[in-house]
């Protein structure tokens, strides 16, 4: 079974696109200059229609995470793998798996500095995330 | 607008005192292969009614999570109020807020909230299927969060490491609740558990032991609501139990999206509104259900409505004060973790107060006269709060 690849909406469209080309970009509003996440046609803080996009840093920290040894779909010959929150340097909290590093509760750690990698999925790009300065 | 009227808050209706006349669990409760969601439902309603001496043709309101149209034609209802809200686990909690309203506003007299769910066999249960498109979809179950176990679970290492505590520090909460169950002869897990037998019991998703997870269970639930006055002129099986304030509330879809990974705003603001309408606080209550489908939510429960101090959960419940004989009798059915867990446990929790308060308990708590019953649907993403009295 293949892992699951998300079916955007017109809210989310261009996440995925920029995400196609490797990049990753936060939507942020026009009007009261917040960022959030999940993406969305209006401000959630303030109603605004007025919504742009930032690319983000790519950089944050574990800021919580499990080891899964009950696998997912398409998950299940990798044997247990980490899913983590990442609090980006923009103060966005993006889902992730954890990329080049043992999936292990020793070798992942709270506050772990990462970076935003990305992963071929079919005809899809998966916004990833590993230890920062693991790129050789 | 300016102009509006003021709210009728002081009107007559409000102060209608609402009880739960009828509660019943179904007779048999963990592996039921013959029966199917309907009947799990129909048979503790058809108790429950019992008990208040009436039938189904005394019943215009009815709730459910189940769909609400089929369960009344399946049971022969007629309804004129009917209430499908679907948040999760704490829906119950939910529609016994909304009865306890429809009542008072008379658009219903006798309201049923039944529950039935083949959470083990799913006889015929609905297909479990996820949205690929909706904000979990997009962007938590593609990266393999594909169950409650490995999404509601994700926010507690940040929790624990917040409070300079370990993961080890979850196996205290079945620990406690076990001496519980192992006293209830109808609890799914009932051996009295070591910190090693948590511990040592299968990961499930670290740091998640098959102990720190609740079981599969098949099960169902009904209340009976009407108001106090209606329940006067019955011959009750059982005194009847007060419903003395209520509050629901929603944060975020997944617990990926929530503000803050250590406190759930549904938490807090469900329970601040049940217990200002009940004019009641922490330290009036006797009893204490905190919806557990993972060991962490007790830790979560009991700081955000505001038993402990942040952080303080842990040493609360290694004292002992939730155990029989504390201070704080909590979960004393043995919980969602050691009872039984259908999926939407709600009710369970609610049924385990009920029977506090009316006296017929397995594990009756002595000299209580108030129950807190905190649910919580989907992933840290709806709660319902009830306060209950006797």
């Amino acid at each position: 079974m293949a892992k699951p690849v998300p079916v955007p909406t017109p809210e989310t469209q261009f996440y995925w696109d920029r995400a196609k080309e490797r990049e990753l970009w936060l939507p942020k509003c026009g009007n009261c200059g917040r960022l959030h996440f999940s993406p969305r046609a209006f401000c959630p803080f303030c109603s605004s229609v007025d919504i742009g996009w930032i690319r983000s840093s790519g950089r944050g920290t574990v800021e919580s995470f499990i080891i899964n040894h009950t696998p997912g779909p398409g998950y299940a010959e990798q044997g247990p793998y980490a899913i983590a929150f990442v609090l980006l340097d923009e103060g966005i909290r993006l889902a992730s798996n954890l990329l080049e590093v043992e999936q292990t509760p020793t070798a992942i750690t709270i506050g772990m500095p990462v970076e935003v990698t990305f992963e071929e999925r079919g005809e899809w790009t998966i916004p990833q995330f590993r230890p920062a300065g693991a790129a050789a | 607008m300016d102009d509006s009227p003021v709210p009728a808050s002081g009107s007559s209706g409000v102060s209608t005192e609402i009880v739960i006349a009828g509660a019943a669990e179904s007779e048999r409760l963990g592996v039921i292969p013959d029966e199917s969601i309907w009947q799990l439902a129909a048979g503790p309603t058809l108790a429950a009614l019992a008990q208040c001496g009436l039938t189904v043709a005394d019943v215009d309101g009815i709730a459910s999570t189940l769909p609400v149209v089929e369960l009344a034609y399946y049971l022969g209802m007629r309804p004129s109020w009917l209430d499908g809200t679907v948040v999760g686990g704490c829906s119950y909690m939910l529609h016994v807020r909304h009865a306890a309203a429809a009542i008072r506003s008379g658009a219903a007299s006798v309201v049923v909230v039944a529950h039935g769910e083949s959470g083990r066999s799913r006889v015929g249960s609905p297909p479990m299927v996820p949205n690929p498109s909706s904000a979990g979809g997009q962007f938590e179950q593609i990266y393999g969060m594909a169950g409650a176990f490995s999404s509601f679970t994700i926010p507690t290492m940040a929790y624990l490491h917040r409070y300079g505590l370990d993961e080890t520090a979850l196996a205290e909460v079945p620990v406690a609740q076990s001496a519980w169950a192992s006293q209830n002869p109808r609890a799914t897990r009932g051996k009295l558990l070591t910190t090693d037998d948590v511990l040592n019991s299968r990961m499930i998703a670290w740091p998640f032991r098959v102990l720190e997870c609740c079981p599969r269970s098949d099960g169902g639930g009904a209340l009976v609501l009407m108001s106090a006055e209606r329940a006067a002129d019955l011959d009750l099986a059982h005194p009847a139990v007060t419903v003395l304030g209520s509050g629901e509330a929603s944060e975020a879809p997944g617990s990926s999206f929530m503000q803050d990974l250590t406190s759930f705003r549904g938490f807090r603001d469900s329970s601040a509104a049940a217990l200002r309408e009940a004019e009641l606080s922490t330290e009036d209550i006797d009893h204490l259900m905190v919806y557990d489908a993972y060991a962490h939510l007790p830790f979560y429960g009991l700081e955000d409505i505001g038993f402990v101090g942040r952080g303080e959960a842990y040493e609360f419940i290694r004292s002992g004060a939730t155990r029989p004989g504390g201070t704080l009798p909590m979960n004393t059915n043995g919980g969602g973790l050691l009872y039984a867990h259908t999926g939407m446990y709600g009710m369970f929790a609610i049924q385990e107060a009920v029977r506090q308060l009316r006296g017929d308990a397995a594990v009756p708590v002595p000299d209580v006269h108030t129950s807190l019953v905190q649910g919580v649907g989907g992933m840290f993403a709806a709660a319902g709060a009830l306060v209950l009295a006797n």
